[in-house]
Parts: C-alpha cells; structure tokens; sequence
C-alpha cells in the first residue's frame, strides 16, 4: 500500500552511522525519495559525510561523491557539466547535499559562482545550526541565543548575540529560478517543493530545517514537535522563492519563542530579555517577509 | 600538419582542442589569461566542443574539473601563481581521488611583493601534491606534452593528474612557430576517456568515502606512489609512440645537451635552458668542456636517470629559479639526495637565478660555468648556495 504522497522506495539504507533522531537523515530520506534513482549527489565534511559508511560500503542507493569543504556547489556544478557535454544530463538530478557551514561560510562563494552560472543543479543546505561534526561551533546560521562550543556561556555571557545569516535572501539577490525553505515534520510540504526544484531548468536551492538532538540538547523523540514549534513560531517560516515572488506556504504564526527555546538546553542560559529580544527580531523578520509576499505579488 | 606562429599560451590552448577536453573550468589570472581567452573562442566558434565553466576561483576550477573527471568528461584547467597555490588543498584532491585532470600552470612568481614574470616556485611548492609536473622549453614542447599527458594521466596504471609548467611571457607571450598536430593523428594517438570508476546511476558507488587508520587509507597512498613508480617507463613508451605517429622525439625526464665528455654540467629547468644551450656552444667552440641538463620532469623526480648522466661528469652546476625557505633550491636538494650512495659522486653547487623573472643571459651563465670551473680548479665548493647577482 503506497503513503498518499511519500514515496514508499527507499534510498538509504539502514546500516548507517547518524545519531538517533538526527534531523539530517529525515531531510536526506525525503530528498532522495522524491529525487529517485537518476540522482547523482555530492556532499563535502559535514555530520553527512560520516553517516554513509566507511569505504567501500555505503548505504546509499544511488552514486555519491563526497567533496572538499568548500567546493558543495563547484563539484555540482563539474558533474552536470560532465552530463551535459556526454549527452546524459536530462534524465539525471544533480544534488549538493551540504551543512549550514559548509554552505552558509566557507561554501557560500561556490555558491554564489554556481548560481549565477545558472547550472542545472540543487542544492540543499540541511541546516542544524552549527558545526555539528566538529562537536557543535558556531556557525552564521547558529540562531540568536544559543550557545556552542566556540560560544560557550561564563559569567560574562558567551552566547551568540547575533542573527543568523538569511540564505533565501542571499540566493534570492541572485535571482535564482527556485528557493524554498522545507522542514521534515511538515513532509507533505517538503516533498512539493522538493517535485518542484527538480524540475526547474536551472539552479534551485532548498534550505532544509534539520534538528540536531546531540547539539541542541533535547529528548530525540521530540524532534519532530521541536520542527513544528519552530514553523508556528516564525523561527523557521515556510517560503518559496519563484519567479521573483515569494510565497509563504505556513500562515499561522500562533506560538511564541519562548516555547521553542525553553525545550531546548543550548538556549537554557538566556535571561527574559534576551527571549524577548529574540522575539522582537523574529516578529520583524516575520512581518517583512509578509510584506516581502504581498509587494511580490503586487 | 600546420605550422603557425604561437605563443605559449595558444600552444597550450590548442593542447587542450586536439586533446578534445570536454569540460573546462577555469579563472583568468596573469599571464595564463590567453589560454582560457583562446580557448573560449574555440568554443564559440563551433571549433571545440565542450562545456566552459565561468569559475569564481581557481579552488573551485580544479573542484570542478575533479567533479568533471569523475563524471567521465576530458577535463583542462589553467592557472599561474597565485591561482595554483589557492588550488593547494585541491591539488591533493585530485591526485587521491585519482583524477586524470591536465592543467597548464604558467610558471609567475609569488606575491608579495606582487610580480607576474617567470619564478618556478609556484609550481615547485605543490612537489608533495602527487601531481606528475613537467617543466617545458618552447611552445612546441608545451603543445606536444599536453596532448602526452592526457595519454599518460589516463593510462589505467597510472591516473594521475598532470600539471605542465610554461615560463611566463618567456614562453607564455614569446611567439615561435609550432606545428599542429592534425586532428585525425591525435584522435588515433589519444582515444577518448573512460574513467574505470566513474559516478553511474545504474552502479551506485560512493567515491571518496572514510577510511579509517585500521582501514585502507595507507593503502590508498602506496598505491599513488606505485602509479608514480610506473610514470617514467610510461611516459617513455608514450614518447616513443608519440615519435612514431608525429615525428618528434622527446626524450624522457631529461633533456641531455652536450653532456658526453663535460666536465662542468649545469641542471637547469624551463625555457632558460635556450640561453644556456647557446653558451655551452660557445664554450665548446672554445674547447671548454661544458655540458647542460635539462629537467622536463620534477615529479616523479628522475634520479636514477640523473645518477646515470653525471656518472662521468667531474662538477654539477644546480640552477634553481625558485626557493625553499630555510633550506635551498628545491632541484639541488632532490639531486643531492639522489646521489647520496652514487659510486660516483661530483662536486655539486646550487646556483639561484633568475628568480621573479630576472634575465638570465648569456653573461650570466658563462660566469656561472666560469665559477664552476674555479670551484673544480680549488677542489672546493666557495659557497654551497648562491644567489646570483643579488644587489643587497
């Protein structure tokens, strides 16, 4: 019996090395669901990169190339090169499976490059908020408030004080054919817009929300409601981004920060007022991207 | 076959369109610009067909071009200086993932101060990356070896990449007249690429996975030197072949100039070897038995070939055009360690030159020889390490 709408084939195997709950296999399972067999994916250093197997095995079902930390979007952009000058690119996918650093730092000028080069390619960003295979750095995507290892909290605070970057806008300035923000725990959602970017004719980009029961300090069984509680809140708003206009795909902003961070123990050390400056930041954010939907479709 | 008036950088591009690269990836930086320039042009009009990739930097131009090569595409890149020394961690990408690639690198030195003429240094500092380096003399040679390379580099017993040095503007903006091969003699000398392991959908397989210190990486890494052991008996048959199907002849690692019977032999690198090949003849018309090595290949470094053509010589002159910091230049330290042991063992002298793209002349060489012929006299070294005509 076939799931309305999941896809019942599998393309990750079990065997595998990522910790229990961990958000990234969800996104990796999903993703590869909906790609299917004709997809070639490469991955830089990242939890990913060590969750497959070591050589020779691997659980994946389809090829994998794994790649330097920096390189996500140069390598997507050689393989589809390749394919099309051999003629073999229409049937296939080519996906750059990488983290929030490995993306949002030191692979954001591959980036910037493939794009604007406007390769048939897709990249997904799976976003757990720091360096997670290093043992939990902060990264620009690490959000306001939490505390990392490079972050750590003492007796004069520690914790990052600064938003994390918008790399929907920063894609978006590119004018990229396709954007979207997906969260596992809304699958049916995630799995659009997945159908979509895989048949756009040109660069998609998918920022994945991806939890991180090991760094953000949670029960894993909670992961999914910690997903949704990050949605309803505004902290991690469902978008596209297509033909110059965006589109909010999750209207109903009913929760507030404070229940999203109170279950989480990289944010246990905040002070009140710090929450409710997350929360101004996040109800700004909220509200431009409201205005950013309704100007776009002026 | 077509004989034109080129400078370097053309011969390489036409390297790359007879050898039917299909993806190149590259970023423009001094003096390699007319490559990639030239090579554009093939595409545009309809003389080359491939894909060429606008890179946003030479790191991700050799990314690329691994990814490339993985996916089974004929992959060129080219870069100078600065642009190779970024592509460093790349560089040991490509040969650990046995990658094919062939890079034109022209040979500048490195900032700062910033300068863009001749130096070797740039390429000399990627000797541990497992790349197969040759060092070229003219634009025929630059022509000739990159087509060559593409032979050697995908040869399954060897899959290495290859990196081909051209001095800049000596040979990167000097013109002379080469001959192109027809198209026709090199799809029959070179056929197309087939990766052995190549990204399929139809076998899945994860390239470049873990392995851990009780697994397999030791292994990975002996077997890039037993495909570097294998490079020279590779690359003679290739010439060889090459002489066959063209009918010029490249003679190994080596280039060996008036070496029968010198008693002073100088080592030298790259397109200065003309200047010296003129004063060896003025020396020998003058009976002064003087001879000249030219070093086409640094890596795999050729010492048993070495050893073999100083057997008899009595002094041997090391000119570097680059520097390893605290030490020496790179050349004299690797023949020096090859004739550690050697039943014959000449006096031997490092001579820097010509570094950051200064003249080497005529003048020069003949009071580099001249020294080398005291030193002999003496029977003793005056200074192990020279730096020629050093101004402070």
């Amino acid at each position: 019996m076939k799931r309305a709408g999941i896809p019942t084939e599998e393309f990750i195997y079990s065997g595998h090395t990522a910790c229990p709950g961990c958000g990234a296999m969800l996104v990796a399972r999903y993703l590869l669901k909906v790609l299917g067999k004709n997809t070639i994916m490469n991955i830089p250093a990242c939890c990913f990169a060590a969750i497959p197997g070591t050589f020779p095995d691997t659980c994946l079902g389809i090829p994998l190339l794994y790649n330097a930390f920096e390189t996500t979007a140069a390598t997507a952009s050689g393989i589809e090169a390749a394919l099309k000058i051999k003629g073999k690119k229409e049937k296939i996918t080519v996906v750059g499976f990488a983290g929030d650093g490995g993306t949002a730092d030191i692979g954001i000028q591959a980036l910037s490059g493939a794009i604007e080069r406007g390769h048939e390619i897709m990249y997904v960003c799976y976003d757990n908020e720091a360096y997670m295979n290093t043992g939990m750095q902060t990264s620009s995507l690490t959000p306001m408030g939490a505390t990392t290892t490079t972050n750590p909290v003492g007796k004069h605070g520690g914790w990052k004080t600064r938003k994390k970057k918008n790399m929907m806008e920063i894609v978006a300035a590119h004018n990229i054919p396709y954007a979207a923000t997906v969260n596992p725990s809304y699958p049916m959602d995630f799995i659009k817009k997945i159908e979509k970017a895989k048949s756009i004719k040109g660069p998609s980009y998918i920022h994945a929300y991806s939890v991180c029961p090991t760094g953000w300090r949670y029960q894993p069984e909670i992961g999914l409601e910690i997903g949704r509680l990050a949605t309803e809140t505004g902290i991690f708003p469902l978008y596209e981004f297509e033909n110059d206009t965006y589109t909010i795909n999750y209207k109903k902003k009913t929760k507030q920060v404070i229940e999203y961070y109170k279950l989480q123990g990289r944010f246990r050390h905040l002070p009140e007022d710090f929450v409710k400056e997350v929360q101004r930041v996040i109800d700004k954010e909220w509200q431009r991207l409201q205005d950013k939907e309704e100007c776009s479709h002026r | 076959m077509v004989k034109k008036i080129m400078t370097g950088d053309i011969a390489a591009a036409w390297g790359a369109r007879l050898s039917k690269a299909e993806v190149i990836a590259a970023y423009p930086i001094t003096p390699q610009t007319i490559i990639v320039e030239k090579i554009a042009q093939f595409i545009s009009d309809g003389e080359l067909k491939a894909e060429y990739l606008h890179m946003e930097s030479e790191h991700s131009a050799m990314a690329a071009c691994i990814a490339a090569s993985h996916t089974g595409a004929r992959t060129f890149t080219a870069t100078s200086s600065q642009g190779l020394v970024l592509m460093h961690e790349l560089l040991h990408w490509a040969s650990g993932a046995r990658i094919p690639v062939v890079m034109a690198n022209v040979n500048r030195a490195l900032a700062p101060p910033w300068n863009v003429w001749v130096e070797h240094t740039d390429m000399m500092s990627q000797r541990d990356t497992g790349w197969v380096q040759f060092y070229a003399e003219s634009n025929q040679e630059v022509l000739d070896t990159i087509i060559m390379s593409y032979k050697l580099c995908e040869d399954k017993e060897i899959q290495l990449p290859v990196m081909v040095g051209l001095d800049a503007f000596y040979l990167s903006h000097t013109s002379e007249i080469v001959d192109i091969p027809d198209q026709d003699s090199v799809d029959k000398f070179l056929p197309q690429y087939t990766p052995m392991y190549p990204l399929d959908i139809e076998d899945p397989l994860s390239i470049g996975s873990l392995s851990m210190p009780h697994q397999w990486y030791s292994e990975f890494r002996y077997k890039i030197q037993e495909a570097m052991d294998r490079v020279i008996p590779k690359l003679n048959q290739i010439e060889e072949d090459f002489y066959n199907e063209f009918g010029r002849r490249y003679t190994g690692p080596l280039e060996l100039y008036n070496t029968d019977g010198a008693e002073v032999v100088l080592i030298v690198s790259g397109a200065a070897a003309g200047t010296i090949k003129e004063t060896v003849d003025i020396f020998r018309k003058k009976g002064i038995k003087v001879g000249l090595i030219r070093l086409r290949m640094f890596r795999p470094f050729p010492s048993e070939e070495l050893n073999k053509a100083l057997s008899k010589a009595s002094f041997v002159g090391v000119i570097d055009r680059s520097f390893s910091f605290g030490h020496e230049g790179a050349i004299f330290s690797e023949l020096k360690a090859s004739l550690y042991g050697a039943k014959h063992s000449p006096l031997i002298k490092n001579f820097i030159l010509g570094i950051g793209g200064r003249d080497i002349t005529i003048d020069t060489i003949s009071r580099v020889y001249d020294n080398c012929f005291n030193c002999l006299k003496n029977n003793k070294i005056d200074n192990p390490v020279e730096w020629v005509d050093i101004k402070v």
